[in-house]
């Protein structure tokens, strides 16, 4: 049984790999590995926290979960649908049951529609809705995310950047799905906004059962937002595990590293951190051995010569990729 | 400079870098007048970082813009206060005069350092050219000066960087390389305008370090303007609270966030997601930032604030700071020992009771 774990999303050992081309003949030179083995699950009704610093790879994950882009190799699962292999049929109704939030109100809004028709569009789409059966559904929904009716007719440059993550909520919701895509949904939102939006993903959450991929490089978001935790670098994941427990017990350095990083709202807890030296890395030559290793100050020369796989720790659901942890 | 010229300067003027008085910066549109800035003062002390923290569009920037002189106008304007630093108002003096303060002894770094640096030069002409702009060096002597700011800033195999240009190097290195432009005439002042936005938590903290070095290497004072209270509490010794074109508070460092006064400060401050706190749900402060051109009448924030939302006084007249025990100053009616007792009492006559 596929599903005996309930499990609505399953990605295994995905890889997603961009070709770099060049010249007249337009020859394949090399390969950008934006996304280079990644394995997990997501249990309906979670929510799982995809974290890491830009270029990780995590939105290539995202992405690559509704098929905007190919994948290069392994498998995505979603309930009973194998993702990498669906026909049309299939794939129209992945693209109903998982939708996707992004990250900049601004750009994700067509300016040129109203915001009715914004909600409204997959709805036409997908359910053949129109008439007023189609208006009503419309205002519902946005009074679900917090906008009144009376919105339907103004244009998105009429509202703030939160008012505008409402409609993008809204028009994520309007066909009932399964799995919400949420890529940093509040990263471009100011403070007081920003926990208004958290809140109303939550709610909405309780109210429709809703499954969330959680994709965020705020470790503080994600720790009030997510249930399980992965930590993605270079490509990888380095770190896999419940909220709680890697929360207390990080045990990758990359994972330390992050932690001790985030700057703590308390002035006496002040140069208590280590931050990693360096930075990430380029994904074209991503370092032999332990993509980390460079930046890590446990790294021997095993490291520097062998992958450490994504490995199980003391028969809990913590999952580290180290081989010093 | 030796040593007693540089105690001399230390003492004079009660070791304030940067003094703002009743600064206010206006925006004349065509829809009206934008108050994007009003009455603003503060002091910025001598080698200390002075944090101006506010949400998106509560006139920070201006703030910064309005010191620097760069405020775009039309339809921007200065239209009133004083700007003092170095014994005089850089309001007054010439555009000539400003520009051998600009960049020299007050410089700037922004918070994007892919649009701030000019992609058509190469790093080491944009840091040479701002030595030779105020510096007498000969342009060899400008180039090393330039490699050597490099390695200050932390960037390695600086004699080959300074001949690269801004789009071979990442976000991080290119926030380097704006700080080193910043400091390599040795300011006194450095406006960091949300440095660390852009940038991932990592890079962040390596940043923050940096500028905590210079800091104390030049003994240079910091305008560190965010929207990002936990890097206000990493990094700052003095606080500037901004909610709509007003100081709502202002506080050393750790009494701020050990008790912050203003209820707007305490709301955005319970808002964090914290590390070590799991809550259910977030607390929220309501509705929306007002925009400039559509204030609420009264105190700004009463339309969002718990206290202030349905009194009468708070509806209209509108709080100004004031130092309500040394050291602390506040913008709200209801915080602990702001109203007079004649306030008080002029307040009971008209609205009743309380």
């Amino acid at each position: 049984m596929e599903n005996a774990d309930n499990y609505i999303l399953k990605v295994d050992d995905l890889k997603t790999y961009f070709a770099i081309k060049k010249g007249l003949l337009r020859r394949t030179v090399g390969h950008v590995k934006a996304v280079d083995g990644v394995t997990f699950q997501i249990r309906a009704g979670q929510t799982l926290g995809l974290v890491g610093e830009s270029g990780c790879g995590k939105t290539t994950v995202a992405r690559t979960i509704v098929r905007l882009v190919p994948a290069t190799s392994g498998r995505i699962v979603f309930e009973d649908i194998d993702v990498t292999s669906a026909d049309k049929t299939k794939l129209r109704r992945i693209r109903k049951d998982v939708s996707l939030i992004f990250q900049d109100p601004f750009g994700s809004l067509n300016p040129r529609m109203t915001v009715g028709n914004i909600v409204a569009d997959p709805l036409r789409v997908q359910k053949k809705l129109s008439g007023p059966a189609l208006t009503n559904h419309v205002a519902t929904l946005l009074s679900k995310v917090g906008l009144s009716s009376s919105h339907i007719n103004r244009y998105p440059h009429e509202f703030s950047g939160g008012q505008r993550q409402r409609i993008g909520v809204a028009r994520a919701l309007a066909l009932e799905p399964k799995l919400v895509i949420c890529d940093e949904p509040v990263s471009a939102l100011d403070v007081s906004i920003q926990s208004q939006i958290l809140n109303l993903l939550k709610d909405l959450q309780d109210q429709f059962r809703l499954t969330y991929l959680f994709i965020a490089h705020d470790l503080a978001v994600v720790k009030f937002f997510c249930d399980v935790v992965a930590v993605m670098y270079l490509g990888r994941i380095v770190e896999r595990a419940a909220d709680d427990e890697i929360y207390r017990r990080p045990l990758h350095p990359y994972t330390r590293a992050l932690m001790s990083a985030i700057p703590h709202v308390d002035p006496s807890l002040r140069h208590q951190r280590s931050a990693p030296g360096g930075e990430v890395p380029s994904a074209l030559e991503p370092p032999e051995g332990c993509r980390f290793h460079p930046r890590c100050p446990l790294a021997d020369d095993n490291c520097k010569k062998h992958t450490p796989p994504l490995e199980k720790k003391d028969d809990s659901e913590h999952f580290v990729a180290c081989w010093k942890s | 400079m030796n040593r007693t010229t540089v105690l001399m300067d230390l003492m004079s003027d009660n070791g304030i870098a940067l003094s703002v008085e009743d600064l206010s910066t206006y925006f004349f549109t065509g829809q009206g007048v934008a108050k994007a800035v009003e009455k603003v003062g503060f002091n910025i002390k001598k080698g200390r970082t002075f944090a101006l923290v506010g949400e998106s569009g509560c006139g920070k920037s201006v703030t910064a813009l309005s010191i620097m002189r760069l405020v775009p106008a039309p339809p921007g304007k200065i239209v009133g206060g004083k700007i003092v630093f170095d014994g005089r108002d850089l309001l007054t003096i010439s555009e000539k005069e400003m520009r051998q303060v600009r960049g020299n002894k007050i410089a700037m770094v922004f918070q994007e350092p892919m649009t701030s640096l000019n992609p058509v030069y190469t790093v080491g002409n944009q840091i040479v050219e701002a030595i030779r702009l105020h510096q007498k060096k000969s342009t060899r002597q400008a180039w090393l000066g330039a490699a050597r700011m490099l390695k200050k800033v932390g960037i390695a195999d600086p004699g080959q960087r300074v001949r690269e240009y801004p789009h071979q190097m990442s976000g991080g290195m290119q926030q380097r390389i704006m700080i080193a432009m910043a400091v390599s005439c040795r300011p006194t002042l450095l406006i960091a305008d949300e440095p660390t936005t852009a940038l991932d938590v990592t890079i962040q903290a390596q940043i923050l370090d940096l500028l905590d070095e210079l800091q104390t290497q030049n003994k240079m004072s910091i305008l560190l303007i965010t929207h990002d209270l936990s890097v206000v509490a990493e990094r700052a010794d003095d606080v500037a609270v901004m909610y709509a074109s007003k100081i709502v508070e202002t506080a050393e460092a750790k009494p701020f966030f050990e008790e912050p006064l203003h209820p707007y400060a305490q709301a955005l401050l319970k808002s964090l997601p914290q590390l070590d706190l799991s809550p259910k749900r977030l607390s929220t402060i309501a509705g929306i930032v007002p925009e400039p051109l559509h204030f609420p009448a009264g105190c700004k924030f009463h339309p969002r604030c718990r206290t202030g939302c349905n009194d009468a006084r708070c509806r209209t007249v509108e709080p100004a700071l004031r130092q309500i025990r040394p050291g602390r100053d506040v913008a709200c009616w209801y915080a602990p020992g702001y109203e007079t007792d004649k306030e008080r009492a002029e307040y009971e006559s008209k609205y009743g009771k309380r």
